[in-house]
């Protein structure tokens, strides 16, 4: 194993607002080594949004550590890219001055920008939309955009927070195989949230299945799949059924009915 | 046997029939049941704006005032604009100034008239002055309220991408306060005329304002009519030229705006 990239030390966040305190995570510890992919999986409000913000250093932890390459978060994480659960595209720009706006800020060439821009929309299948405002595509599309505008600045470690969750299963499909192969090549490290227990197994090197509110890590499970395993044909796979299955059973026995 | 007309045509011609409609009845009662004193009769009107149109009296007097008017829009929203910026970016500085805003918010902007008239005199720079000073505040606070509620999300993740202040500022924070502020400078047009006209109004032989009081000086109400049929064309132009500048400059609204009405 490589060295530990991201490094969670008994990690506790309470949000204090003025009507209510809520604790969204609650002592969690884990460690991403360099080019692991992890997913993050657990009901909703169990604080899964909460760790990305974290690692990209939005928010800091009210107990324990954070650190990141050695280092504890104390500013914003400028090695990581975030693909927030709102896709947060710049409504007055079009697709493609969207997917622009990380290279503009690195100062990049107009015509390298051009290409490089081209070739993202190609791999994201938004040809033909690069002139169309984010108001007026689909869900899907503007998460299609989004991830353009995520991989356009090919950040070290990517934070994901349920990319693909307004995809059809086809698109889904593409979409996953196309990540999983570019971060194997470009060796990223991916925290990747979903709410989708499947697709955590089928993406995940790793699988961190969190409990509810407040969340806490109620398993971490190594995939039994192999690192260049292929997507289209997991249903079938024995290791991945067990795992789905077992992850399965874990989440009926612990789950709780919240009022 | 009847085309049906397409919807633009019926309800432009509603308005037209409107319009036709209340002209003939203030025609009618003219005279007969209010008196031509106090509401003169549009036919009057016609009369009165085609001789000063004729004399160049009226284009003249407009011409000042859009002038006045154009001018006191330009630096007050210039004003507002930079202003609203710089406080919504800084709390600090918005908290310092928070006082002296509320103070000014509360003020009529034509309450300051005496006073440019002091400062200025009783030429052009005052009318100027008035309004500025009233667009001003319309624009800074529609400016300020637009940088405020840029998403902090939003620029989070700008940051996260590398983007300095300047980045932040010129791709996302001037951007989405782009609609507020277009926001202040539409609802300020009528001020800025307010500005003016109140100013000539106060003290001017020239300019619309002095040409309504001087109407109403030799009781020539079709005069006064004549006058406010200026101000309101000089009105309706000056929020041509800012919708105009609207579409130009926010293309993505126009796209939004035709998906919402398909
Ligand atoms: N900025 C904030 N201020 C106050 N409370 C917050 C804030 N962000 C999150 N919370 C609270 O923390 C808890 C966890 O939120 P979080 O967004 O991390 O959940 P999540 O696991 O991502 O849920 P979902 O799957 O629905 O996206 C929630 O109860 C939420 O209300
Ligand atoms: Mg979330």
């Amino acid at each position: 194993m490589t060295a530990p990239l991201i490094v969670f030390t008994g990690v506790s966040k309470t949000f204090e607002t003025a009507r209510r305190t809520v604790e969204a995570v609650r002592d969690v510890s884990f460690t991403a080594s360099r080019s692991e992919f992890i997913t993050v999986v657990g009901p909703s409000g169990c604080g899964k949004s909460t760790l990305l913000n974290m690692t990209a250093g939005l928010f800091h932890p009210t107990k324990g550590l954070v650190q990141y390459d050695g280092m504890t978060l104390t500013d914003l994480n400028p090695r990581t890219g975030y693909m927030t659960q709102n896709d947060h595209l710049l409504p007055w720009r079009d697709v493609a001055g969207n997917i622009r706006v990380p290279l503009e800020i690195a100062g990049m060439a107009k015509r390298e920008m051009a290409d490089r821009v081209a070739v993202l929309i190609e791999m994201v299948g938004l040809t033909g939309f690069e002139r169309v405002y984010p108001s007026q595509l689909s869900g899907g599309m503007k998460k299609r955009a989004a991830l353009a505008r995520l991989l356009a600045y090919d950040p070290e470690t990517l934070l994901m927070d349920e990319p693909f969750a307004a995809l059809d299963a086809q698109l889904r499909l593409k979409m996953q195989t196309e990540l999983r192969q570019l971060c194997r090549r470009l060796h990223k490290t991916v925290l990747f949230v979903t709410h989708d227990l499947d697709e955590a197994v089928a993406l995940g090197d790793r699988i961190l299945l969190f409990s509810g509110r407040p969340g806490t890590i109620y398993q971490s499970i190594v995939s039994p799949l192999p690192p260049d395993r292929d997507l289209y044909h997991l249903r079938r796979d024995p290791d991945f059924v067990r795992v789905t299955g077992d992850l399965w059973d874990t989440l009926a026995s612990t789950s709780t009915v919240e009022a | 046997m009847s085309i049906p007309l397409p919807a633009f045509a019926r309800r432009w011609g509603a308005q037209v029939l409107l319009i036709g409609g209340l002209l003939v009845l203030w025609q009618i009662l003219s005279g007969w049941a209010i008196s031509d004193f106090f509401v003169s009769r549009p036919t009057d009107i016609f009369a009165s704006i085609v001789t000063s149109t004729l004399d160049g009296s009226l284009p003249f007097n407009a011409a000042i005032t859009a002038f006045e008017a154009l001018l006191g829009f330009a630096i007050g929203g210039l004003v507002g604009i930079v202003l609203g910026v710089a406080l919504g970016r800084s709390r600090a500085l918005s908290d310092l100034l928070n006082p002296l805003v509320l103070c000014f918010n509360s003020l009529p902007k034509v309450a300051l008239a005496p006073l440019f008239i002091l400062w200025f005199g009783i030429g052009l720079n005052m009318k100027v002055a008035l309004s500025a000073a009233t667009v001003f505040f319309l624009v800074f606070l529609n400016t300020y309220t637009g940088v405020r509620s840029v998403s902090s999300e939003l620029i989070a993740i700008l940051r996260l991408m590398g983007a300095n202040q300047r980045h932040v500022l010129t791709k996302v924070v001037l951007p989405s306060a782009l609609t507020w502020v277009f926001t202040g400078l539409r609802v300020s047009v009528p001020y800025a005329l307010i500005g003016a006209v109140v100013g000539e109004l106060f003290a001017s032989n020239r300019g619309l304002g002095a040409m309504l009081a001087q109407a109403q000086g030799q009781f020539d109400t079709a005069g006064v009519f004549a006058a406010l049929f200026a101000i309101t064309m000089l009105s309706l132009l000056l929020n041509a030229v800012v919708k105009i500048a609207e579409t130009r400059m926010m293309p993505w609204q126009k796209q939004a705006d035709e998906q919402a009405t398909i």
